[in-house]
């Protein structure tokens, strides 16, 4: 009885693990890389590649179509445009607030939001409510056939008239 | 008459087909009126045995049962409705004005869904109230309480989810309005919002994703939820009885 060998299964020293702990990290391993694989896998599913969604470039066509010294929204787009003395603009109509669609008021010459009451005038910039940034003015070209183009994913931080 | 039928309900009773679904048998002793609760798949969430005033409508006005009340009607409502509206935007508001005018029983099954959703609401917050002010959330109990705030979640999210689904204008601005607040979040808000409406806009990725929560998602993870907040009433030892007499004397 002397010299009866050690379990062959128990570690030697603390460093090494047992067959036992090495197949239980393991297992966990293996699960939690499926586990991250499995998030990553749904958060791209979940996201769209393709958006079936109207082109945010916008044919507002000829300049002569606004009067001189008007605010004319297209409710199907949501943009203002703008014809100054000195030119044209183009102004998102989405509330910075909360995204409802503001209105020209023509007998007050402001913008105004029928959701939480925010105002702004005929430049975009906010005179009173809840709205948190001025609305944002779109980049606009005239295009070869001389028609007015309005980018509505690119609104310009410089403010610049196109004229005519 | 009444001899003949209760020896026609006791022979339909013992009869073997219905002993093999019931097994708890016919009796009147406490012993088969308890296996009638432990032995059947649903009563099996609430306990064999209540305090007689726990049962009383003084105790919990039965705040708890009414809302699952209306939880059941709009699940069969809900079902019911599914039946002739399709998450397209081109059919969903026409499909909800072919409910209100040529369905037969249409309108009365669509209001039915939408007054119950307005009740489950407030008898939500109701319970709420009821559970806070008697003090029924404290330990033992404080576990259900948590779950009962994600329930309340999971009625809201309901509601907001059955919100879009008419497709009309109050429907399309309140959803722009709300995944707009969604996206204030910071850092992941943006995102957020394009997960939740499929797109950048609310459109037909927008209707047909809250179709799916409001009809799949959300009532299987509320079934669960309620299925734990019941057994957790009879784990956690019962309906909360109210402060005990001797307790108050003590003082």
């Amino acid at each position: 009885m002397p010299d009866e060998p050690k379990p062959a299964a128990s570690p030697e020293s603390p460093e090494e693990m047992s067959r036992r702990q090495f197949f239980v990290k393991v297992g966990v391993g293996s699960v939690a890389v499926a586990a991250l694989g499995t998030a990553a896998f749904s958060y791209e599913y979940l996201s769209p590649n393709v958006l079936y969604e109207p082109s945010p470039i916008v044919d507002a066509g000829k300049p002569d179509h606004y009067p001189p010294d008007s605010v004319t929204l297209d409710p199907a787009t949501a943009i203002y445009v703008v014809r100054t003395a000195e030119g044209f603009f183009a102004l998102s109509a989405i509330c910075t607030h909360l995204g409802c669609m503001t209105a020209y008021k023509p007998d007050l010459g402001i913008i105004a939001c029928p959701c939480h009451g925010s105002k702004f005038n005929k430049d975009g910039v906010k005179i009173a409510g809840p709205a948190p940034r001025p609305l944002p003015w779109l980049r606009m070209w005239l295009s070869d056939d001389g028609n007015l183009m309005v980018d509505r994913s690119n609104a310009v931080a410089i403010k610049q008239l196109v004229r005519v | 008459m009444a001899n003949t039928l209760d020896r026609l309900a006791d022979q339909v009773r013992e009869n073997r087909i219905w002993r093999s679904i019931f097994r708890s048998g016919t009796g009147e002793s406490n012993l088969h009126r308890a296996l009638t609760v432990q032995q059947n798949v649903f009563l099996h969430l609430f306990s064999v045995k209540a305090r007689k005033r726990t049962l009383e409508f003084r105790a919990t006005w039965y705040l708890g049962a009414l809302t699952f009340g209306t939880f059941l009607i709009l699940v069969i409502t809900g079902i019911l409705l599914m039946l002739y509206y399709h998450p397209s935007v081109p059919q969903a508001y026409a499909d909800m004005k072919d409910l209100q005018f040529v369905v037969s029983s249409g309108v009365f099954l669509r209001n039915l869904h939408r007054w119950s959703a307005h009740a489950m609401v407030f008898l939500v917050f109701a319970h709420m109230f009821k559970v806070f002010y008697r003090g029924a959330y404290r330990p033992p109990r404080e576990f259900n309480w948590v779950i009962g705030v994600v329930l309340l979640l999971m009625t809201l999210l309901l509601s907001y989810t059955g919100y879009l689904l008419p497709w009309d204008q109050l429907a399309f601005w309140a959803v722009t309005v709300g995944s707009n607040i969604a996206s204030a979040v910071p850092v992941i808000g943006a995102k957020m919002r394009f997960l939740m409406l499929g797109g950048t806009a609310v459109n037909a990725n927008a209707l047909l994703r809250f179709y799916v929560l409001h009809c799949v998602i959300l009532p299987f993870a509320a079934v669960v939820l309620i299925a734990i907040h019941f057994w957790r009433i009879r784990k956690d030892g019962g309906i909360y009885p109210g402060e005990s007499p001797a307790e108050g004397d003590a003082k």
